[in-house]
Parts: C-alpha cells; sequence; structure tokens
C-alpha cells in the first residue's frame, strides 16, 4: 500500500513535479505506468493474434501456395532486417540503462540510435515492398503469380494463384501492421529524445524511457515471429 | 470512519469550474463519466428509434412501411449502436468511471487523460459511424457476415467499420484504466477481499475488453482491406474461408456479451444489500463466479456456428462448455436471492429494478441452455427465440441494472434526489412493456420465424402485434427516467451524502463529491457490506419514502 | 390450433417429436427455476419487509448452499448437453439409403434438383416416410435452409457442400425458409416443402421434365467437357480412373490423404491445381467459368454412380459411401 505522507510528497514534489496528484508516491506512479504499458502490450498481443491465426488456418490449408509464395519473398532483406531490430533493441536497452545511471547524453545518442536503425528497417521494408509491386505481388488487380519465375527447384507442384494472393494479403496485412507500428515508436522516440534534451529524465523518474522501451521490444518480438512464419516456411521444399 | 461532509451548497466537482473547455479537457472521472452519460443516451435513444421502425413494420405481415433494403439497414444499424455504442460502454463508462476510483479509495483513475482520450476515441468512432449511418447505412447485419460484406452488399460497410474499429480502442482504454486502477490504486487496508462486488465484476469486464477488443479490431480492418482491395481472405470465390470469419467475429463478440452483462451484475450486487440491509449472500463465491464467467466466456464462442458447417465434434465441445459457463450466472442469481432472506427489505426504486433484473435476466439466462442444447439450436437458431433470448439479457438484464444503478447512484453523482412516484412507475412500465414486447417473440421463434426478416407469413401477425404494443409501453417507461431525472438537477430535492445508509466508500464522501473525492486518503478497516455497523450507527437517517 | 394464432409448429418429421420432447424438458426447467427465484424474491420481500422485519438477521453465506445450488444445476445442464447432443447426432447423419436431393441457393430463391431429373424452383416435392438427404451449396452469400415443421436447419455455402437430412411424416404443405440473412429479399427467398404419399410423389416424377436423370445429365456434360478423355474407366488415361472413387480416401502427391466427397469433386473441377492425385501430373485445366452450379450438381451425381461397373451401366439411388463433408477451409 502507498501511504501519503507530508514527509515524503513533499520531497517527492521537491525532486521532481513530476508526481501526479493522484498518486501517493513516486514509486507509486511508477509501478502504476509500467503496470499500464504492459497491460497494453497484451491487447497488442491479441491484436497480432487475429492475423497470425488467420495466417496459421491458410498456411495448413494452402500449403503449397503458401510455400511457394514465402519463398518469392527475399530472405537476405528479411534477415537483415531482423537484425537490423535485434541492434535495436539493444541500443533501445542502452537508453533505458543510461537513464537509470543519469548519463543523458548517452540517452539521447542511444536512443537516436534506436530510431536510425529503425528507419533502416522502415527503408528495407520500403524496398522489399517496391520489389513487391514490380513483381506483380501486391494483391488487387494487378496481382500476378508465376512459380516458375522463382528460381531454384521447387517440387511445390501447381500452385493456385488466388491461394498465393491469400497469402500476400495477409503478408502486407501483417507486416503493414508491425510497420505502423514501428512508425507510431519512432514518433515516441523522437518525443522521448525532445524530453532528454530538456532534462525531463532522471535515475528517480525515468517512465517513460522504460515504458516506451518496452513498447519498442514488443514490436521487436513480434517481428521475431512474423519472420519465420512469412519468409522461412518450406524453404528446405 | 470520516464522517461524511454535508454542505450542501459546498464546492463539488460540478461546480468546481465552468465553461465548456472545463469539461471538454476535463480529466476528472467523474467529468468523464458525465460526459459519457450524456453520449451513451444519445446513441440509446437512436437505436430506440430504429427499434421502433422494426416494430411498426412488423405490424403487419407484408413488408408496406419501409423497402426491404430500408428494414435490412435499419435493423442493422439497431444493433451495431445497440451494442457497440450503448451496451458495451454504458455501465462501465459512466457508473465504472464514476465509481472505480472512489470506491478503492483512489482520488482518480490511474490515467486521467487516457480516461479522457477513450471519451474522444468512442466519439470519433461513434461520428464516423453516424456518418456512416446518415450518408446510406449499412445493410450486412451488426454481425458482418462474409461474402455479404465484403463482397456482395454495396453499402458503408467500410466507413461503419472504420467507425466500430476506432470505437473498440475506447473499450481497451477503459478496460485498461480499471484494471491497472484496481490493482495499483486501492488505497491502505482495501484488500482485495474487501472490495465490493461491484468492483470484481468491473475487473472481470475489464479482462474482457482487453483480450477480446483486439480481436474485433483486426477482424473489422482485415474485412475493410478485403473490401478496399479487393482481397480474397474470407471469400470463397477466390480462395478465402468465410467460416473463418465467423470464427474471428464470434471470439470477441461471444465475451462481447459478457462485457455486457458482467457491470449489470456489479450494479446488483450492491444494490440487492443496500436495500436487505445485510451483507451479501456467498461474497466469495460472487467475486469468483465473476472470474469464472470472464474465462469461460473466452471458450464458446463456437455455440453461434453449431448450424454453421462446422464438425459434430468441435460442435459438442462448445456445447459442453456453454453449459459450464452458465453455471457461474446461475450461482449469482441464488446468492443475491438468499441476501434478502431474513433481512429487512425496502422497495424503492433501485431495488424494483434489480428485481426486475434478477427475473428477466434467470429467464434469459435459461432459454440460453436451449440454445447450448444442441438439438434444440438446430431449430431455434437465427430465429426469433434467439432475438428474445439475447433481448431479455441484454435489455431485461443489462438495461434494467443500468437504469437501477443510475437511480441508486443518482444523489452521489448529481447531489439531487429524483420523484420516486415517477420512478416506481418507469421501473413498472419497462418491466411490463418488456414482457409483452419480448416473450411473444419465443413462441413466434419457435413456431420458425426467421430473425431479420421484414415481412413473414400472416399466421405470425398476432404474436406479433403483441410485440410492438408492449414496444410503445417501454417506449414510454424509457422517455419518463429521461424527463424527471433531468426536472431533478434543478428542482430535486438536494440529496445527503448517505441518503440510503449505504456501504461503500462512495457514501463516505460528500454528494456530490469533490474534485478529488477524499480529503484525506481512508485507511480501510473494515470488510465490505458492513451493513450490521451501518444499522447501528446510521450516518444519517434514510430520506423518507 | 386457431389457425390465425398458431402457438406451436406442426410435427411432420422424425426429428420434430424428439426435438420437442427435449424443448419441452427446457421449458419445464426454465419454468420451475424463474418461478422459483420469482417467487422467493416476492415472498422474502414481503415477509422481511422492513415494517415488518427491521432488524436484518446477518448471514455471511453458507458452503453447502453454494454446493448444492452449484452441482444441481450442473448436473441439470450436463443432462440437457448429453440429450441435446443425441438428438443432434441423429440430425447430422443421414441414414444410409437415404434419397440425395440437391438444392442450390442463390439471391434470392431455392433451386432443387432431384436425381431423377426434376428441377424445381422455391417448392420440394419428397415423399412422406423416405429419408431424404439434401446436400446443398450456395452460388453467392451464406444461405441457411430452414423447414420448422421438420425443425431441420443447415447454413448453405458458397465453394463447399452441406448436408441434412430428414424422414418426413406426414403429408401436406410446410414453409421453407431462409434463415442466414442474405440481402435485399431475404425475407422472400421462401417457399414450401410439399410431402407426398409414395404413390402421388411416384407420378409427379414421372409427370418430369424431361431431361432425363440428373446423373444422366452428368454424364453428358462429362462428354461434352472433355472429361472422358483424361478420366478413362482403364488405367491409361492421363487423369485419375474415377470409377468407384467417391466415398473413398484419396492419396494426394503431398502425401495427405483426403475423402472423396461432393466439396472434393466440386473443388477438383474448378480448382484441380488444389489437390494433386499421387502418381499424377498436374495438368487437368481448370473449368471454372464453364460450368454452373447445376452442372457441378449433376457432374458429381453422375461421378457418384460411377461403381465398379462397365462404362455406361448406371446404378440408381445405389447408395453412396458416407463420407463426413470436410470442413477445413479450401477443401
Amino acid at each position: 500500500m502507498h501511504t501519503e505522507t507530508a514527509a515524503n510528497t513533499a520531497a517527492n514534489t521537491a525532486a521532481h513535479g513530476a508526481l501526479k496528484h493522484h498518486f501517493a508516491d513516486m514509486e507509486q506512479q511508477r509501478e502504476t505506468s509500467s503496470f499500464g504499458m504492459w497491460t497494453f502490450l497484451i491487447t497488442e498481443i491479441m491484436f497480432f493474434g487475429g492475423m497470425f491465426l488467420a495466417y496459421l488456418v491458410y498456411r495448413v490449408a494452402h500449403y503449397s501456395a503458401f510455400a511457394a509464395a514465402s519463398t518469392s519473398i527475399a530472405i537476405s532483406w528479411g534477415a537483415v532486417n531482423t537484425g537490423v531490430l535485434i541492434c535495436s533493441s539493444l541500443t533501445m536497452a542502452m537508453a533505458v540503462y543510461s537513464a537509470q545511471i543519469g548519463r543523458r547524453k548517452a540517452l539521447i545518442l542511444y536512443l537516436l540510435a534506436t530510431m536510425f536503425l529503425g528507419t533502416v528497417f522502415l527503408g528495407i521494408k520500403g524496398i522489399e515492398y517496391h520489389d513487391k509491386w514490380v513483381e506483380h505481388h501486391v494483391p488487387g488487380p494487378t496481382f500476378h503469380f508465376d512459380p516458375s519465375e522463382i528460381p531454384g527447384e521447387h517440387d511445390w507442384g501447381t500452385v493456385d494463384e488466388r491461394q498465393a494472393e491469400i497469402f500476400f494479403s495477409l503478408y502486407f496485412a501483417m507486416t503493414g501492421m508491425h510497420a505502423l507500428h514501428m512508425i507510431i515508436g519512432l514518433g515516441l522516440l523522437a518525443w522521448l529524445v525532445w524530453g532528454a534534451y530538456r532534462g525531463r529524465f532522471t535515475p528517480e523518474w525515468h517512465s517513460p524511457v522504460e515504458n516506451i522501451g518496452l513498447y519498442w521490444h514488443f514490436v521487436d518480438i513480434v517481428w521475431i515471429f512474423l519472420f519465420p512464419l512469412l519468409y522461412l516456411i518450406s524453404r528446405h521444399q | 470512519m470520516a464522517t461524511a461532509a454535508n454542505n450542501i451548497e459546498s464546492e463539488n466537482y460540478l461546480n468546481a469550474s465552468y465553461g465548456i473547455k472545463s469539461w471538454l479537457l476535463t480529466t476528472d472521472h467523474k467529468r468523464i463519466a458525465l460526459l459519457y452519460l450524456f453520449s451513451v443516451t444519445a446513441f440509446f435513444f437512436l437505436g430506440g428509434f430504429f427499434a421502433m421502425l422494426i416494430r411498426l413494420e412488423l405490424l403487419t405481415p407484408a413488408g408496406d412501411l419501409v423497402l426491404p433494403d430500408t428494414y435490412n439497414k435499419v435493423f442493422t444499424m439497431h444493433g451495431i449502436v445497440m451494442v457497440f455504442f450503448f451496451l458495451i460502454p454504458a455501465i462501465p463508462a459512466v457508473l465504472g468511471n464514476f465509481l472505480v476510483p472512489i470506491m478503492v479509495g483512489a482520488k482518480d483513475l490511474a490515467f486521467p487523460r487516457i480516461n479522457l482520450l477513450s471519451w474522444y476515441v468512442y466519439m470519433v468512432g461513434g461520428i464516423i459511424t453516424l456518418y456512416g449511418i446518415v450518408v446510406g447505412g449499412v445493410d450486412t447485419g451488426w454481425t458482418f457476415y462474409t461474402p455479404f460484406s465484403t463482397t456482395y452488399s454495396d453499402t458503408y460497410v467500410t466507413t461503419v467499420g472504420v467507425g466500430i474499429f476506432i470505437n473498440g480502442f475506447s473499450s481497451i482504454l477503459t478496460g485498461l484504466n480499471f484494471i491497472v486502477t484496481i490493482h495499483r490504486m486501492r488505497a491502505p487496508g482495501m484488500t482485495f477481499r474487501r472490495l465490493p462486488l461491484f468492483i470484481w465484476s468491473h475487473y472481470a469486464t475489464s479482462v474482457i475488453m482487453i483480450l477480446g477488443t483486439p480481436v474485433i479490431a483486426i477482424t473489422l480492418l482485415l474485412v475493410v482491406f478485403e473490401r478496399a482491395f479487393h482481397l480474397g481472405i474470407f471469400n470463397p470465390a477466390l480462395g478465402g474461408d468465410p467460416i473463418l470469419f465467423q470464427h474471428l467475429f464470434w471470439f470477441y463478440s461471444h465475451p462481447a456479451v459478457y462485457i455486457m452483462i458482467l457491470p449489470g451484475m456489479a450494479v446488483i450486487s450492491e444494490i440487492i444489500p443496500c436495500f436487505s440491509r445485510k451483507r451479501i449472500f456467498g461474497y466469495h463465491f460472487i467475486a469468483l463466479a465473476s472470474i469464472a464467467i470472464a474465462v469461460l466466456g473466452f471458450l464458446v464462442w463456437a455455440h453461434h456456428m453449431f448450424v454453421a458447417g462446422i464438425s459434430v465434434y468441435s460442435a459438442m465441445i462448445f456445447s459442453f462448455l456453454t453449459f459450464l459457463v452458465a453455471i457461474p450466472s446461475a450461482i449469482k442469481v441464488f446468492n443475491w436471492t438468499a441476501t434478502m432472506y431474513r433481512g429487512s427489505v425496502r422497495l424503492d426504486t433501485p431495488m424494483l429494478y434489480a428485481f426486475g433484473f434478477i427475473g428477466l435476466f434467470t429467464i434469459g439466462g435459461l432459454t440460453g441452455l436451449f440454445l447450448g442444447a444442441l438439438g434444440v439450436d438446430v431449430h431455434v437458431h437465427d430465429t426469433y427465440f434467439i432475438v428474445a433470448h439475447f433481448h431479455y439479457i441484454m435489455v431485461g438484464g443489462t438495461v434494467m441494472a443500468y437504469m437501477g444503478g443510475l437511480h441508486f447512484w443518482w444523489p452521489k453523482m448529481t447531489g439531487r434526489m429524483y420523484t420516486e412516484f415517477w420512478a416506481k412507475l418507469s421501473a413498472l412500465l419497462v418491466f411490463v412493456g418488456f414482457n409483452l414486447t419480448f416473450f411473444p417473440q419465443f413462441v413466434v421463434g419457435y413456431l420458425g420465424m426467421p430473425r431479420r426478416y421484414h415481412a413473414y407469413p400472416p399466421e405470425f401477425q398476432v404474436l406479433n402485434v403483441l410485440s410492438t404494443a408492449g414496444a410503445s409501453v417501454l417506449a414510454v417507461g424509457y422517455v419518463l427516467p429521461m424527463i424527471y431525472l433531468a426536472w431533478s438537477l434543478r428542482y430535486g430535492k438536494r440529496a445527503t451524502a448517505n441518503p440510503w445508509n449505504a456501504s461503500g466508500l462512495e457514501w463516505m464522501i460528500q454528494s456530490p463529491p469533490t474534485t478529488f473525492n477524499f480529503e484525506v486518503t481512508p485507511v480501510v478497516t473494515w470488510e465490505a457490506y458492513n451493513y450490521d455497523y451501518l444499522d447501528k450507527h446510521p450516518q444519517e437517517a434514510p430520506v423518507a419514502h | 390450433m386457431w389457425s390465425n394464432l398458431p402457438l406451436f409448429p406442426t410435427q411432420a418429421s422424425t426429428q420434430a417429436g424428439q426435438v420437442d420432447a427435449l424443448y419441452f424438458f427446457l421449458v419445464a426447467v426454465t419454468a420451475f427455476f424463474s418461478l422459483l427465484i420469482a417467487a422467493l424474491i416476492v415472498f422474502f420481500s414481503i415477509r422481511y419487509r422492513h415494517e415488518r422485519h427491521p432488524v436484518p438477521h446477518q448471514i455471511e453465506g453458507s458452503t453447502a448452499l453454494e454446493l448444492t445450488w452449484t452441482l444441481i444445476p450442473l448436473g441439470i445442464a450436463m443432462v440437457i448437453f448429453v440429450w441435446g447432443a443425441a438428438v443432434y447426432f441423429y440430425q447430422t447423419r443421414p441414414p444410409r439409403g437415404a434419397m440425395e436431393i440437391y438444392a442450390i441457393g442463390k439471391q434470392w430463391m431455392w433451386k432443387f434438383q432431384h436425381v431423377e431429373g426434376q428441377r424445381e424452383i422455391n417448392q420440394l416435392h419428397v415423399p412422406v416416410g423416405r429419408d431424404v438427404k439434401m446436400v446443398m451449396t450456395s452460388q453467392d452469400v451464406i444461405h441457411s435452409f430452414f423447414v420448422p415443421a421438420f425443425r431441420v436447419k443447415a447454413d448453405v455455402l458458397p465453394g463447399r457442400y452441406t448436408q441434412t437430412w430428414f424422414r418426413a411424416t406426414t403429408p401436406g404443405r410446410y414453409h421453407l425458409f431462409c434463415t442466414e440473412y442474405c440481402g435485399t429479399q431475404h425475407s422472400g427467398m421462401i417457399g414450401e416443402v410439399v410431402v407426398m404419399e409414395p404413390a402421388a410423389y411416384e407420378a409427379w416424377l414421372a409427370g418430369g421434365s424431361g431431361e432425363g436423370s440428373l446423373a444422366s445429365n452428368g454424364q453428358k456434360l462429362f462428354q461434352e467437357l472433355g472429361c472422358a478423355t483424361c478420366h478413362r474407366s482403364d488405367t491409361q488415361g492421363r487423369g485419375p480412373n474415377l470409377v468407384g472413387v467417391f466415398g473413398k480416401q484419396v492419396l494426394l502427391e503431398d502425401g495427405r490423404t483426403v475423402g472423396a466427397d461432393e466439396t472434393y469433386v466440386r473443388e477438383s473441377i474448378l480448382n484441380p491445381a488444389a489437390k494433386i492425385v499421387s502418381g499424377f501430373k498436374p495438368i487437368m485445366p481448370t473449368f471454372e467459368g464453364q460450368v454452373s452450379e447445376e452442372g457441378l450438381v449433376a457432374l458429381v451425381a453422375y461421378i457418384k454412380t460411377l461403381k465398379s461397373a462397365p462404362q455406361g451401366a448406371q446404378q440408381q439411388n445405389e447408395p453412396a459411401r458416407p463420407v463426413a463433408p470436410t470442413n477445413t477451409p479450401g477443401k
């Protein structure tokens, strides 16, 4: 329980006018905001979960078409992006650490590094989307999928183009949603950089850095699931 | 215990600041609750207007009041407005927002600005949906089954789908706020076992909100994508599966009905002890029953799909689980009834609504057993039997509980008492009108009258006429409270802090409360529903009846 | 019942009585508990009203009572569950030897095809006392085939076949409704089922369409579309031999095994690439757009008649081996 005493309220307020009026002390405020972010991330799991479920159902039902379509997306770009995101999680963790020990310059630099890596990720995604557009793999009126265009020996048999289109519909929906979350993440990071520059974050209070760090790690983890499911299935075939 | 301030003209959250900005930019959970009250009431009457059109059309067997397409839009919009913009938000966003912080002994919810954001998100979603309704409407049914909604309907599915999608985030943010508040903001001494059952039920509701709503969000989004980009995710002509849509849709929409009923049960759990002057019977069982309903509620969704083409074996599993989820609700009904045993019963308006709830929810819930029984469901699925079942629960249950709660906490929220005579009359009209509207629908449904029909064989007419007659009475029962409650704001008798001599922290502060609820954080040393103490030490005599 | 105020539907099938029996039990349970709770509430409000009972007696609870009113409802619920499941088993398993009628739902009408060749729209003639299996598909959106007097209902889906069955017990005319919302004229997608005495039904059939049986139409299509070129009844065809294939398990080239039901046959015609039979090349062209749902139904009916008999001999009303329709997407 958090009892309000005149002493610690004054101390907290003196330290940073950051204590909100409805909290008894900074510890409660910190724990509450962290709890809130974890709860929000659970909702995000359910949000992405719906798409993952649709993907898994169709992967089982339309096995060959999904294997063929999956092979047509460049595993090299996907692998690079995976590396980029993992590094960005490292820089994010370093940013949180810097906030914890009060190193403002390091915090800003690590936040900027995370933003840089995030932008690289989005850039590579843009290249991939462009490649898909050029190959007529974007669902809609221009869609056309011919597995013989995919280099290498494969034994998928005949592939139903409509089923391949479903793969790409889900591919764009899932990676698109993920990219949207990344863009929002970049916006949040920019806000953190500005806040760090203004000196808002101290070792006593840096919840926004921690919580946005959690969000960033979550977006990374979603990609860790997306990558094998979308890029790596049935490569051996 | 702190004595309640009883200053009638003192500063409170209503008069603490004036002007439209102080309302539209408020972070006070109580003001936000009133913002929601205004919005959900408006949507309720819009949905009710659509309901009247439906009942008027169904007075005659021929489809002669409106065109078929119009009728299809009317029942769709009735469903969408009532489900997404009234039933799901009403009790949590009005009564929950107002009471949850106070009941746990906090000054506000954990995230006041997110609370305000949730109202704006609700309004944006609502306005987009209204726009869709005004420019032409949507005719897919609130269930949006594919491929009709993705490929065949030429109405504003995308617009309304986006509106509902956005509105879903309001639900998620409210649920998130409640969960964090209940875990982290309880006053010293307020252990989980001392929480009012209102909090336990809203906690269970919030769990469903945060786990279920994202799934309908992504499902509707996929439908929107499919329409916009001509994808084939749910369209068999393009290799997709319409049954997958149904699974995704009902995975949320079944737990959603528990989002609608659990807050109603929350209200009843507060009213019954107060007007029986007794601690609630079986506190722990009711608390755990709420959690059980939330958990089991996620496991039964395909009972909406018994004739949709799922396998016989999965149908049996879902039927079995459906019977399990009925049990915790039954436990609650028995416990509420037992609370009255050897109590000291008063029949104030909130208690009348609570009685209505218990009776009608019992009937509605038991008719759910008909639907869980596979053999009978084959016959009654998609008939008026289903329509009657869910209206018994949602209107006979949730709306009654909402009205009861509104009356119970009206003195606290506004500082005024309503007139008992008109309130009791309205409750009676609602009860009579409701039964006359919906009981005949059980009969006509078993006879075979399908849902969503605007023209029907002549032998169903008498029952439909009875139903429409009942709806007219019901409508009066809903309009009257608007009048006398509004009247009470100006002319009602001033309410004291605890006119009902009820238990709970909200009754220990002034009516209406100050902006920050408590001058000093309470330290809780007593159990919930401490009516024996309250009756021996009345804070003040109850208002004369 | 009064003809202008019926309160209960007629029972006109063997299922109806079973469904109604469970229904009445449920009504009794509902009435009992509703009245019990209502009576208790009314009684307590009067007996313990505050004027008469000003001092309440505080009771925490009673674990014994909680267990009682948990276990008894649970027991009743389990009884209802088992009973409902038993009726459902009866409803979802068409007996062997059931005569088949094909139904195609479309916005906003029902098209029925008898194997003997008769076609009907919005009206379905069936003989009394015989098992009738409906094999149904939709041309567009989801519909639902509902005959209240039979207590029979099944959704009718695009892209695959669903089934239901009944045995009518009383001659007469009964409502047929579409009961899955399907658009503008959903409430107009109604008709009637005409149950006839066997002799009258035979006479009606003999009146006939003159177009030949469904299977013979299917055979004609089979020739016209060139199917016979590859699907020969010996082992030399470029396509699998279809004699005796209906109802069996089929091994596919990717190792999976599927049951050859109506949906499999239909898919093989429209989307042959989806499932290639083991040992064959994926060279069958699609016939999507070249054959209507009615044509598909005729082809399915024809293929069902291909038993291990010399090509050309048809055996009418041979019981098809029952294969549960598979319900996974795309199949």
